[in-house]
């Protein structure tokens, strides 16, 4: 026997070649027909009619209204959330406080509920018939049935997403670097800025895209509180579903291409930051 | 900078991290907080620190009270225990923190360089500035924890746990450096260790904690031959324990079996306490303690041999001789040449010192029949 020749070990975990195959196999087919085959249909019905129809559909008034809004609803949840995100991250990593085990549920919140019922929530705070409704509407503002309204329930749908890709991380982290940053003599901003947030940045931009990804994405809740009034309060995917009820169906596909191609974007963008992400992150595993 | 903590109290949740703590420590000295995980230790570096608030009590620098005066302000050097260095800054940069984050009297950028580089030279790292933390060994990591501390300038320097996470040898060396660092720059220094052999070596005095009170504050000498309470002896050091009775100046097991004169106890239940070399064995034929031997092992050039004695058998160990053979279940006899007896005293324990010629008087005469037993 040549002894020089490395032996094969058989790993403790490793299955054999069938099992794997089969387990790959079962994984990429679900992927195929649940994800890939559903996008491509999208892209094939979006052309179905020709590049004509395609372009007529995008270059439509209530196409580029409906980009207008969603791009707004987006550039105004994300940012909110991105606070919210960050302090309810540092409050329930850095310090012990009680109602902590409460306050993680409640950031879960969004995840649970239903969007419909998240954008009834809207309509029974904010209706004819609430409290805060008549007393808005006699101070001259509209929630309902308008952007505010649509950028709220947005907000409250979206506010886990970066909130919960940082708790994680910070917590890992701890808060000896914080404590080590004040000890020599920084106040709480420089800390912030030169410590907690170099150490939560890829966390941080993971999560900004997640939440974005969604922001432009939801239909359920925005759909109850928007009132869907056409070029005014359709974002993107009610402006697609109304499109396809009016049988305009090659038109509906034009403008979810465009939504889909937004997500692609976001998933190419996500999935380099991750590959970046895991680096830094087995960095500071290594410290 | 003589630091000065008053009747610190500091609980968690229902139990008592600190309680009514008072400790000095003097200008330039170096000294070693020492006791088992729990004990308080770390608890009272950081309110030291301006980490923790305490409950009750306060901490003064020189005269002037630290309590009230932001973290940022007190001027104090810590060094984390796993070193929390900055991980996305250069080593230079990490050094550098603490003078850039400087409100007054900030150095201009060229000085802050020079002075880095200075640091560097002094926990020799020197060509080591580009270097991110990850690319360091965790002894280089400690260095520049400490280069990072000692750079404001600080009034008091504490470390905790500062070898707590090395290996045995690369701690061996840090700390013979620390001590020439200390020597070098005088800092008022404060440490935690749970490493009793460390903290005799390194410190000039030594504060043994446990359960959130200070069992001693002395000299590692002082500490090591006149342990104040049970606890220090037992912690510093191996140590065996007999429950004995003491009455009329005598301390006493089983019918006099062991018989020793302990000087002005108070009469009642106490604890001998033997170090292995307050232990000798019987080899002139002399009278000694019968005892059965139940295990040997071999520490360094010394024989260490565990015996049972006593109707409850009660384990005493000693160094022997390597040189002599000893077998388990063999039978032998030990003389107490040292050691120490506690009695509940007035105020915590009464205690006195074995002298060896103390106890030479024994009755052993029933020592065959308990043997059989």
């Amino acid at each position: 026997m040549n002894s020089a020749k490395p032996r094969k070990m058989r790993q403790a975990i490793g299955e054999g070649r069938w099992t794997r195959l089969t387990l790959i196999t079962i994984a990429l087919v679900f992927l195929g027909l649940m994800l890939i085959a559903p996008l491509l249909v999208v892209f094939v019905e979006a052309f179905s009619r020709g590049v004509g129809v395609y372009i007529d559909a995008l270059a439509m008034p209530d196409t580029m209204a409906a980009l207008r809004l969603t791009l707004l609803v987006a550039a105004i949840a994300v940012p909110v959330n991105l606070v919210f995100g960050v302090a309810a991250a540092w409050a329930i990593a850095k310090f012990e406080f009680k109602g902590k085990a409460f306050l993680l549920t409640l950031i879960d919140l969004p995840f649970a509920v239903s969007p419909v019922v998240s954008g009834l929530i809207f309509v029974l705070l904010f209706g004819a018939n609430s409290v805060l409704g008549p007393w808005l509407d006699g101070a001259g503002i509209k929630v309902l049935f308008a952007v505010p309204g649509i950028v709220l329930a947005t907000i409250f749908i979206t506010f886990p997403f970066i909130a919960r890709e940082l708790i994680p991380l910070m917590q890992q982290q701890g808060s000896s670097e914080e404590e080590a940053a004040v000890s020599l003599g920084a106040g709480g901003w420089r800390t912030f800025f030169q410590v907690t947030l170099p150490n939560v940045k890829w966390g941080l931009l993971y999560g900004v895209l997640l939440c974005n990804a969604r922001a432009m994405g939801e239909f359920g809740a925005v759909t109850v509180v928007s009132g869907n009034i056409r070029g005014v309060t359709t974002t993107l995917p009610l402006h697609i579903e109304i499109l396809y009820n009016d049988n305009k169906a090659a038109a509906a596909f034009a403008v979810a291409s465009l939504l889909a191609l937004l997500a692609l974007v976001t998933l190419a963008v996500k999935t380099l930051l991750e590959a970046r992400f895991a680096n830094s992150l087995a960095a500071q595993r290594r410290h | 900078m003589q630091v000065r903590a008053e009747n610190i109290s500091k609980r968690y949740a229902n139990m008592a991290a600190l309680d009514d703590v008072s400790l000095t420590v003097g200008s330039g000295e170096l000294v070693a907080l020492l006791g088992p995980s729990g004990s308080g230790k770390t608890t009272l570096l950081r309110t030291i620190a301006g980490l923790e608030h305490p409950d009750a009590g306060a901490v003064y620098f020189n005269d002037r009270d630290a309590s009230e005066s932001r973290i940022q302000d007190r001027g104090v050097g810590f060094v984390f225990q796993h070193y929390a260095l900055f991980k996305h800054m250069r080593v230079m940069d990490n050094i550098a923190f603490g003078l850039r984050a400087r409100k007054t009297n900030k150095p201009s950028e060229s000085e802050i360089k020079r002075r880095v580089m200075e640091l560097l030279d002094l926990v020799q790292l020197s060509g080591l500035d580009h270097r991110f933390p990850s690319q360091l060994s965790g002894g280089q990591r400690q260095r520049v924890a400490l280069a990072r501390a000692l750079a404001i300038e600080p009034s008091v320097l504490l470390l905790d746990e500062p070898f707590g996470a090395l290996d045995a040898r690369v701690r061996k060396d840090l700390r013979r450096w620390l001590r020439e660092i200390h020597e070098r720059t005088g800092h008022t220094t404060l440490f935690v260790t749970h490493d009793q052999e460390e903290a005799l070596e390194l410190a000039d005095r030594v504060v043994v904690m446990n359960k959130g009170k200070i069992e001693q504050s002395a000299t590692p000498d002082e500490i090591y031959d006149t342990p104040a309470t049970p606890f220090v002896f037992s912690f510093i050091g191996e140590s065996s324990v007999i429950p004995v009775q003491v009455g009329n100046g005598r301390a006493t097991l089983d019918e006099r079996m062991l018989d020793l004169e302990v000087g002005n106890l108070p009469d009642g239940p106490a604890q001998l306490y033997l170090r292995p070399e307050d232990v000798a064995m019987v080899t002139d034929g002399g009278p000694g303690i019968p005892g059965l031997v139940v295990s040997t092992r071999r520490i360094g050039g010394m024989r260490r041999v565990t015996i049972e004695c006593g109707l409850a058998r009660h384990r005493i160990e000693f160094d022997a001789s390597a040189e002599v053979t000893i077998a388990n279940s063999q039978r032998l006899q030990v003389r107490v040449i040292g050691g120490r007896v506690y009695g509940a005293g007035s105020e915590g324990y009464a205690t006195e010192k074995l002298a060896a010629s103390a106890t030479s008087d024994f009755k052993w005469a029933k020592a065959e029949g308990w043997l059989d037993r």
